[in-house]
């Protein structure tokens, strides 16, 4: 019998007008060669561009970029664009330079994880293996 | 031994000339022992490969730096790229930086306005003031020079897509405290190829863009002669990930890129290539670092003689800009940082720079606090005044690894841009894709060995804390973003409505067309038409430039 095993998927998404995606380009690469499925939007989206991306390429979670500063606006942003987009049961995780009293505002609007500089690719990618799972068992 | 011929050619004219005019800070430089140190160590025995291959400072193909004295001459620039939140906040840290003998402005616009866009636009939430100072007018731009004399001191603009429009804003500043435009100095980036690579902050597709880069160019040579009309920068593309040598052959590739569209739309070489300047990275490989900036310029140097057939002298040197390499800041023990920074430092004096920025060692986190960055300006000041590496020019030359790996990496870089050529271009290989790939892979490579333990980064991957103290943070207030879409509203009140959208009319039409569009432009900012206005029709003219993913 050889069933199929479907692979996580992910959208790797750039709010807003941060142009630095060094990090979103390699955290996208690293999940694939760990073997999810990962669009990446490319930079300058719109919280509701990524949203519908999302939910086009049926993602099973949303990784958000930001370096700018501008986290505190947007990645809520996306959780919101993502509840009126029909898609509330996807999980957003972010990352970028986020001073720590901002991860727990950021959790509290909805974000599952944030990874600040250093964090270990093991940890997130597992985190994003963890997202995936609980939201197709969800 | 008698003095090489050469040698002696070089001292009668090069340096007897450049001496004659700006002597050096000290009239002998000397030692703790109280020996002379002498300007330029050469080697004994000065054959046809040195001659060719390094020659003498201020002298093709300029390995050895760009004048014939170098730092014993006059220091490099120290400039630090600053600006945050409103212009009266930013003016107030350009006059504090100006009193802690920083000798130059470098200004760094938030994002919106990089991407000309006003604060009140749908596309600026959340990010106006944030990673530099909001410029909506004239009237922003006038508060942010408040008090800074535009023909004292010369400023760096870090823009890009929009930089005729923040160029024309500082020229109308200058007008206004009554500098000429040919006493104004300072320099644009106005390198759009490094942002469609690299950067991010495009607006319009390459080649609209590159006729407004050739329109500056054309406009400034005729009103600003003194301004530098663009910073061809490999310094994003290092940040993105590049090797060394790649910083070197994408920047050069881009350079000739822009030389040649200028060539094309009929502009004089030798008037426009002498206000080209350049900007790299400092890493926090050392040596591979000060090779790589005396690759650059002789690159630079061929490339310009060989191929374009440049005459002027002026024309042929690589003049450059460097910051340390941002990328390198770690977010744990931030103090490391300043070590990092130091190296980083060194490695762009000991290859000649024209002028420095230094990171501060916060800045993993955030902007920088006021005291970081006089840490991160001290560091220079430590570097110029203690270290003694500035007293004699060049002085890693004729080390077998330095000029052995200065070989390198201009071969390297070399075949990369014959490459790049023979692909059809900078822009086709932008459109495709192949110049970003390039990186992507090298940033790859590089953070995999980080995570492999291959490369150990000290505090991050390897002799770790746990870290109870959180430094101070820089936060911009949210209610910035308030008060600057209050202001806009206010200058568009005030000023004369009709007058701005007849000029606005007659910008769209000139944009249809072949004219320079400089003149209005300039036309434009003076009545107090945003910025977002003058690129919203330029948009609705050129289009957008949308990225690939």
């Amino acid at each position: 019998m050889t069933e199929k095993i479907k692979k996580n998927r992910v959208l790797v998404g750039k709010p807003g007008l941060d142009g630095h995606d060094r990090g979103a380009k390699f955290i996208a690469q690293a999940l694939r060669d760990a073997g999810f499925e990962v669009v990446y939007t490319g930079i300058r989206r719109s919280p509701e561009e990524i949203a519908a991306a999302a939910v086009q390429e049926d993602v099973d979670a949303v990784g958000l970029s930001s370096l700018s500063g501008a986290h505190m606006r947007l990645f809520p942003a996306v959780v919101e664009a993502l509840a009126k987009a029909g898609a509330p049961d996807i999980p957003v995780l972010g990352g970028g330079v986020i001073p720590e009293e901002d991860i727990i505002e950021l959790k509290a609007a909805g974000i599952v994880e944030i990874f600040t500089p250093g964090t270990p690719i093991d940890t997130i990618i597992s985190a994003y293996r963890d997202a995936c799972e609980k939201k197709s068992t969800g | 031994m008698a003095k090489h011929p050469k040698l002696a050619e070089w001292e009668e004219n090069e340096l007897a000339k450049s001496l004659s005019r700006f002597p050096e800070r000290k009239a002998k430089f000397t030692n703790h022992g109280g020996d002379e140190i002498p300007r330029l160590a050469t080697p004994e025995t000065i054959d046809e490969h040195y001659l060719d291959n390094l020659g003498f400072p201020g002298q093709y193909p300029y390995t050895r730096g760009v004048q014939p004295t170098m730092h014993r001459g006059r220091l490099w620039t120290m400039r630090q790229y600053a600006g945050f939140s409103s212009a009266a906040e930013s003016n107030k840290r350009y006059r504090y930086l100006l009193d802690q003998g920083t000798t130059g402005l470098s200004v760094a616009f938030d994002l919106p306005t990089q991407i000309g866009y006003d604060s009140d636009d749908q596309m600026s939430i959340g990010e106006v003031g944030k990673v530099g100072v909001a410029i909506d007018s004239l009237a922003d731009m006038e508060t942010l020079f408040d008090q800074i004399p535009l023909d004292k001191v010369s400023t760096s603009m870090t823009i890009n897509s929009p930089a005729a429009v923040l160029l024309a804003m500082y020229v109308a500043v200058g007008e206004k405290q009554g500098v000429a435009p040919k006493d104004i100095q300072g320099t644009i980036q106005n390198d759009i190829l490094k942002e469609y690579v690299a950067r991010g902050t495009y607006i319009f597709p390459p080649k609209p863009s590159l006729r407004l880069i050739t329109n500056i160019f054309q406009w400034c040579g005729q009103n600003t002669p003194a301004f530098n009309t663009i910073s061809i920068s490999g310094y994003h593309i290092r940040e993105a990930g590049s090797t060394a040598a790649q910083e070197v052959a994408f920047t050069l590739a881009n350079g000739c890129t822009y030389v040649q569209t200028a060539l094309d739309a009929g502009l004089e070489l030798d008037v426009f290539a002498r206000r080209l300047a350049f900007f790299f990275n400092a890493s926090s490989d050392l040596l591979e670092e000060v090779a790589k900036f005396r690759a650059a310029r002789r690159l630079w140097a061929r490339l310009m003689k060989e191929r374009f057939g440049a005459k002027n002298k002026a024309s042929l040197m690589l003049r450059f800009h460097t910051q340390t390499a941002g990328n390198t800041l770690t977010a744990q023990q931030i103090d490391n940082n300043i070590v990092r920074v130091t190296i980083q430092a060194l490695a762009a004096v000991l290859g000649g720079t024209q002028s420095l920025h230094t990171n501060s060692k916060d800045e993993a986190h955030s902007l920088p606090t006021e005291e970081s960055v006089r840490t991160a300006l001290r560091t220079q000041q430590v570097l110029a005044h203690e270290s003694g590496v500035v007293d004699t020019i060049d002085p890693l030359a004729g080390s077998y690894y330095i000029e052995s790996l200065t070989d390198k990496i201009e071969r390297d870089a070399l075949a990369l841009i014959d490459k790049i050529e023979e692909s059809g271009g900078v822009v086709k290989c932008i459109e495709d894709g192949f110049i970003q790939r390039q990186i992507e892979n090298a940033a790859y490579q590089y953070q995999m060995e980080i995570e492999r333990g291959e490369r150990i980064i000290v505090g991050v991957n390897k002799f770790q804390i746990q870290e109870e103290k959180k430094p101070p943070l820089l936060r911009v207030a949210p209610e910035v973003e308030e008060s600057q879409i209050a202001k806009l509203t206010e200058v568009k009140n005030n000023r004369n409505n009709e007058q701005v959208a007849s000029l606005l009319t007659r910008l769209e039409t000139a944009a249809q067309g072949d004219d320079n569009l400089m003149p209005f432009i300039y036309d434009c900012v003076k009545e107090y038409a945003t910025l977002g206005e003058i690129c919203n029709v330029l948009r609705k003219v050129f289009g957008e430039y949308k990225d690939r993913g």
